[in-house]
């Protein structure tokens, strides 16, 4: 597992994304979903190709109910590009590697 | 001239890791691509009841990563990449080339497994809405919709099974299919009329989703007596069948009217070397063990297309 994807939850949203000084993607995701899990490997390589570019992160549905109801997620994955505490880009679905590389290079 | 592979193999299902298995056993240096992790469209199933040798059932998750470990074991090489093109080969070539979002590869044969996504309604706004309301996989989506309404769209095994799985969630699924009987199998027909939680509306097709911000209902329409209605619902899950993933080989190999490629019971396409295998093929049937077999078949006739070459 990469050092550079991190794991965030309810408690250290706000501080980790919203506060954040990079631009960061969280990608919502869930044990169940067989999408999350084809989409996980391309996180994870993003992850290192965009390390200290735009911090990427996982975010657990059902551990972090909160989070994922304020965002109004209701399909997952879901992956949110966040700048400055706003939400730049929004993904559904495992999309290729490519289409979110496109929204990475929108946001930083 | 030195190609990079023997065989590339393009998707990561069922069909592809069973070509892959069986060219890794014949010791050929295959390579996969996959755009995304292999398990294609199984993943959204939660479990599988009609794949032998699992009595019981299994879960979709389980089945392909049993498969690709399975493809491992004999040698298999699965890289991370997304195909846009291809450069078949002809009678002056005996190789083809595929090119890739970052590059390109040679090989001898390819054998592509692309498979097939979820068929749209074609609705204006459908694809605005996914991710607010509209889905097209009860299996991810439906905890998000504990104790609410949703409409399911289709006749098919799939839109049964998944409107059978949205009820351990929501509190009705209404299953709205055009034809006055369902095309599925009888034992998921069966549990569909049992189910309390599932209505289903007859001879009636989807002609708009309502909402802006999140999905609030259906416009309906019924084909019979053209009697329009809003029926509305929390969620929209059109479950409608599939559309192949061909894109990137329209002009290269022939293709049926609905995309489909076309191929001989040898799984060989229009251009010599070139094999296609599972969902993407014109086919009759869509399943897991007839991906399987279309595999099989594959990688035994791209290693006799090859024995030929020499």
């Amino acid at each position: 597992m990469s050092d550079a994807l991190l794991h965030v939850n309810d408690e250290n949203f706000d501080a980790e994304i919203l506060k954040s000084n990079l631009p960061s993607l969280v990608d919502f995701w869930a044990a169940w979903c067989g999408p999350c899990r084809a989409i996980a490997p391309v996180v994870e390589e993003l992850a290192k190709e965009y390390a200290n570019k735009i911090k990427i992160a996982k975010l657990n549905v059902d551990e972090n109910p909160k989070t994922a109801g304020q965002y109004g997620i209701r399909a997952i994955p879901t992956l949110i590009l966040y700048k400055g505490g706003q939400i730049a880009e929004q993904i559904t679905g495992a999309v290729s590697k490519t289409q979110i590389e496109n929204a990475i290079k929108k946001v930083i | 001239m030195t190609v990079d592979r023997d065989i590339i193999i393009i998707g990561g299902g069922p069909a592809g890791l069973t070509a892959g298995l069986y060219a890794g056993r014949s010791m050929l240096n295959v390579l996969m691509l996959e755009k995304l992790s292999p398990g294609g469209q199984v993943l959204t199933t939660h479990w599988v009841e009609n794949y032998p040798g699992f009595p019981g059932g299994v879960s979709g998750f389980d089945l392909m990563d049993k498969m690709k470990d399975q493809a491992l074991e004999f040698g298999l090489t699965i890289q991370s990449g997304e195909v846009v093109s291809i450069q078949p080969g002809g009678p002056e070539q005996d190789y083809h080339r595929v090119v890739l979002t970052d590059g390109e590869l040679t090989c001898r044969c390819l054998i592509i497994t692309t498979g097939a996504q979820p068929r749209k309604l074609g609705l204006p706004n459908e694809s605005a809405m996914v991710g607010k309301g509209v889905s097209y996989c009860g299996t991810c989506d439906g905890p998000f919709y504990r104790g609410m309404t949703v409409a399911a769209i289709g006749g098919g095994d799939t839109a049964l099974e998944e409107s059978l799985f949205l009820t351990k969630f929501v509190s009705k699924v209404f299953l709205i299919h055009r034809r006055d009987e369902f095309r599925g199998t009888k034992v998921l027909r069966d549990r569909v009329f049992r189910n309390d939680k599932i209505e289903v509306i007859w001879d009636t097709v989807v002609t708009a989703i309502t909402g802006d911000d999140k999905v609030t209902g259906v416009a309906l329409k019924n084909v019979k007596t053209n009697e329009a209605s809003t029926l509305p619902v929390d969620g929209v899950f059109p479950l409608i069948g599939v559309q192949p993933i061909s894109d990137f080989v329209k002009g290269v190999v022939k293709l049926d009217d609905g995309g489909f490629i076309t191929t001989n019971e040898s799984m060989e396409t229009s251009v010599k070397g070139i094999f296609a295998a599972g969902d993407v093929r014109s086919k009759i049937l869509r399943q897991i063990s007839t991906a399987v077999g279309d595999g099989a078949i594959a990688a035994f006739m791209a290693e006799k297309y090859m024995e030929q070459l020499h």
